[in-house]
């Protein structure tokens, strides 16, 4: 009898065991045990209002979250917030210059107190804090005045109507962050208060146990979070550095890291990793575009630090619309996307490649590589080489560029056919490249930083969360250009200023209808790239990151944080 | 090498054109150097590999006419010539016979000219090294009121991290440098300065040993009971003596500026992307290294082979200048 009860149990263990297998994202907390993700570029922060870098915004997902987010598809899907406001449910008020949100109810940080509308009053006054130089400040445009209703109802008002009002607290750049750990950090001491912004205290998923600068980040899941059954893992190693073909072996050839973030790799490198059959690259389209940025200010090193690369000095050539044209006109778009992403790239002469609304379609004038023309031209503007040097020059100012980007090999096989073809059009290029924990790493102290752009050009990709343009497009205003008295923060990074862009980007604020702001979006991309050719837009990049092939849950996302949806990532099988 | 050996010993460096000759006259102490080092196969091998990728990196490009830097596109991704030989249909040319880069840029005329860049790092810094070394060290040890100074001053510089320190002196000498003296001449002189003033600490200390022994000596203290001013003592008796030492350090510092470089090039510091070096080389191409091995393996070898042919040397002159190992 007993060993029949015992055959009967194994039966019944062995029948019932592929459904355990089947389901085995659902259980208890922790069940999991480890997850490792590699990001090639170190977090140097967890607070994403003082880094404008991609790494430290999507490390800071893991812990801090926003009211909602965008999905894969780009709509909003509420995460601390019941719903989304909509003037059909009354959360956005008729004349569109209010938005009420609505925390769920019960929520905790994770040090057990209790998720209150003032913390998101305080998140907004840290961010719109004028002495701060907030990174995030695009997403708090027009905001006139941010008050809590009650424990746990969040008005947010704007100087004008905000067709799109979900640019505060909304998206993985402008999380919540608990009012009484920052409450003295505000303005000009943020940067100071290096415990909370090392291990903030948050909402998501995980916490933060251990944290260190550009290496490595060690969470466990907190025991607070609002699903009991999530986050599936109980402790996460975020490991920041190296380089993404270190980052693509360990996880598609070695299986030594579960999630790798942004294989910036050469198409032929990551097939013949991908055939290991350790993992899976995945890879969607969004808005992330490898451009050009051309400083219109001097960055010349012999120029004062208050007034080096600041509008106070205008650049000796590259504010020629007609240089910057040429260096437009000299690249090979179809070239660029062959060498470097292959299915994962196509040309563009966007900034706004998507949605189809906002793109221009029209804009493909640059498509086609055309050297005689941009020598044409140049000869045109008189930019002539008349000392028989090879480099073409006017009035004393020899067409030299320094060209600088972040330590990548398809960043650096860039520069080299760039170089190449800026070459035959007469102009001289200076190669640099930076490590990317520095380069993106929003340092006042460095030199080397994208924002302080102490470069005639420079590359990167960059792109916007959500699928409205708004915010991205502002970011060219006159007033959010980099600058000592800002810290050298801001999103501005060319210091293009133009009355009649700021006129436009203050329309879109307050444009409603669709079709409108579609146009407007056209227009303000237009007047950047073909009309300006302030930025160079080379290749719109899909994203392609991968993850291990029993690592369930992964939703690659282009609209939000790549580690959006964590708290549902789980191990598949049996083999933890 | 010869060429410190020639500015601080008296004696008249050996004319290698002068016929050897056998007669019962008086010899020359470095035929009698040049014999044992030639007894030691291993550092004549370095010898020849050494002079033999000094001429390739410095008369090779006169030869080899193809410009490092020129992207060609439709010729990209061209294996070595002798992959030709077990497979027929892989993409060779005779006019590119190590291969081409996935820009299309020619192999050879790149490890040409990156061995003159990592080998003018490496001897440049190498020499600069030997000089502070020698000259901290001959002072610390003959000098007994400068010893404790200098000797401090040397553990802290021994206690300098070199990659962080590379990396301050980038951030504040780059842009004056550059300024001064270009982009490629102005991180020539920030990375031989760097790995110059990071590696002499050795060199003063060995230095500083022998020359105390020395010290003590008979015939130094007959030349002081002389009246010979300091001066002329370090440079007459104490600096030849040394020689041996010094020669030794020199070689392995050679090797230890190149394997430096290299670790700055590989790390993506260093020179600029379109400047080639063979550390640099080998960075670019480890993620196509299963593909294309050849494109790890060329500069590897250069860097492995240049490095250890020194160590030889370094081995084969230290066996040659130690009269009592000569003798045997």
């Amino acid at each position: 009898m007993k060993l029949k009860t015992a055959l009967l149990g194994a039966v019944a263990t062995v029948a019932f065991a592929p459904m355990a297998l089947a389901d085995a994202h659902e259980g208890e907390r922790g069940r999991d045990g480890q997850l490792n993700i590699i990001y090639w570029q170190a977090p140097s922060i967890m607070n994403p209002f003082l880094s404008g870098g991609t790494k430290d915004v999507e490390a800071a997902s893991i812990v801090l979250e926003p009211l909602a987010r965008y999905n894969e598809t780009g709509a909003l899907v509420p995460f601390l917030a019941q719903e989304i406001p909509t003037v059909a449910n009354g959360g956005v008020s008729e004349d569109l210059t209010s938005i009420t949100w609505k925390l769920k109810e019960g929520l905790l940080w994770s040090d057990g107190t209790p998720v209150t509308a003032a913390d998101a009053v305080f998140t907004s006054e840290y961010c719109m804090h004028p002495e701060g130089g907030c990174a995030q400040l695009s997403k708090y445009n027009g905001v006139t005045n941010v008050e809590a209703l009650d424990d746990l109802t969040v008005k947010i008002t704007f100087a004008t109507p905000q067709p799109n009002p979900y640019g505060p607290m909304v998206g993985g750049q402008s999380p919540i962050i608990q009012a009484a750990q920052f409450a003295e950090c505000l303005g000009a001491r943020a940067p100071e208060c290096t415990e909370a912004n090392f291990n903030p205290i948050g909402t998501g998923p995980f916490v933060v146990t251990d944290f260190r600068t550009n290496d490595v980040i060690q969470l466990e899941a907190n025991p607070n979070y609002r699903d009991p059954n999530k986050p599936a893992f109980a402790t996460v190693t975020f490991k920041g550095g190296g380089d993404a073909t270190a980052a693509g072996r360990a996880v598609l050839e070695t299986g030594e890291f579960d999630y790798a973030w942004n294989l910036q790799l050469a198409p032929d490198v990551i097939n013949s990793m991908a055939a290991a059959g350790m993992g899976t690259p995945v890879s969607a389209f969004g808005t992330l575009v490898e451009r050009i940025e051309v400083n219109l200010t001097n960055p010349s090193p012999s120029l004062p630090p208050e007034t080096r690369s600041t509008a106070a000095e205008p650049h000796p050539f590259l504010s020629d619309e007609s240089v910057r044209r040429a260096l437009s006109m000299a690249i090979d778009r179809d070239l660029l996307v062959e060498i470097g992403y292959g299915q994962a790239g196509r040309p563009t002469c966007n900034l706004v490649p998507g949605p189809e609304i906002y793109a221009s379609m029209d804009n493909t004038g640059c498509l086609v590589q055309d050297i005689d023309g941009a020598n044409a031209l140049l000869d045109e503007a008189g930019w002539v080489d008349s000392n028989g040097n090879g480099i073409r020059d006017k009035d004393g100012v020899e067409l030299e560029i320094l060209y600088q980007t972040s330590t990548n090999a398809v960043r650096q096989d860039f520069q080299a056919l760039i170089k190449e073809w800026w070459s035959e059009i007469g102009v001289e290029t200076e190669l640099r490249n930076i490590d990317a924990s520095v380069f993106f790493g929003g340092d006042p102290g460095s030199p080397d930083t994208f924002e302080k752009f102490y470069a005639d050009v420079e590359m990167y990709a960059n792109n916007f969360d959500g699928t409205d343009p708004q915010a991205y497009l502002a970011a060219y205003t006159c007033d959010k250009a980099p600058r000592p008295e800002t810290q050298w923060q801001g999103e501005n990074i060319n210091r293009f200023c133009d009355p009649a862009y700021d006129a436009m980007v203050a329309e879109l604020q307050q444009t409603a209808d669709i079709e409108k702001r579609g146009e407007l979006a056209r227009a303000l991309n237009d007047m950047l790239t073909k009309d300006s050719m302030t930025i160079i837009p080379l290749v719109d990049r899909g994203r392609v990151s991968a993850h291990a092939n029993s690592l369930g849950g992964v939703v690659l996302n282009t609209w939000d944080s790549e580690l959006w949806n964590v708290a549902d990532w789980y191990r598949i099988g049996d083999n933890r | 090498m010869t060429d410190v050996s020639s500015q601080v010993e008296p004696v008249d460096p050996v004319n290698p054109n002068e016929p050897f000759a056998p007669e019962e006259k008086a010899r020359n102490q470095w035929w009698d150097v040049w014999d044992q080092f030639r007894s030691h196969k291993g550092a004549m091998a370095g010898l020849i590999f050494l002079i033999f990728i000094t001429l390739f990196c410095s008369i090779g490009p006169l030869l080899w006419d193809v410009d490092p830097g020129k992207l060609d596109i439709r010729n990209k991704d061209v294996r070595p010539i002798y992959v030709a030989i077990w497979d027929g249909d892989a993409k060779t040319s005779w006019a590119r016979p190590m291969g081409t880069d996935h820009l299309g840029r020619d192999i050879m005329s790149n490890i040409m000219q990156g061995g003159r860049i990592s080998l003018a790092v490496g001897w440049t810094a190498m020499i600069l090294a030997i000089l502070i070394g020698t000259f901290v060290g001959v002072l610390a040890g003959y000098f007994k009121r400068l010893d404790w100074a200098l000797m401090r001053f040397t553990d802290l510089v021994l206690s300098l991290p070199l990659l962080p320190l590379l990396l301050v002196m980038m951030l504040l000498f780059r842009d004056p440098l550059r300024a001064t003296f270009g982009p490629e001449n102005g991180i020539f002189i920030l990375i031989v300065l760097g790995i110059g003033i990071t590696s002499w600490m050795q060199t003063a200390r060995i230095v500083r040993g022998d020359v105390m022994a020395l010290k003590e000596r008979e015939f130094v203290l007959a030349a002081r009971s002389i009246g010979t001013p300091p001066r002329r003592m370090i440079t007459r008796h104490v600096l030849p003596n040394v020689l041996s030492p010094i020669m030794v350090s020199a070689t392995l510092g050679l090797a230890t500026a190149i394997i430096t470089e290299s670790a700055l090039s590989f790390l993506g510091l260093g020179f600029p992307s379109d400047f080639p070096t063979w550390g640099k080389i080998l960075f670019d191409s480890v993620d196509r290294m299963t593909a294309f091995p050849e494109r790890v393996l060329w500069p590897g070898l250069a860097i492995s082979l240049t490095v250890l042919a020194v160590n030889y040397i370094g081995d084969g002159l230290r066996d040659a200048l130690d009269p009592r190992i000569r003798g045997m």
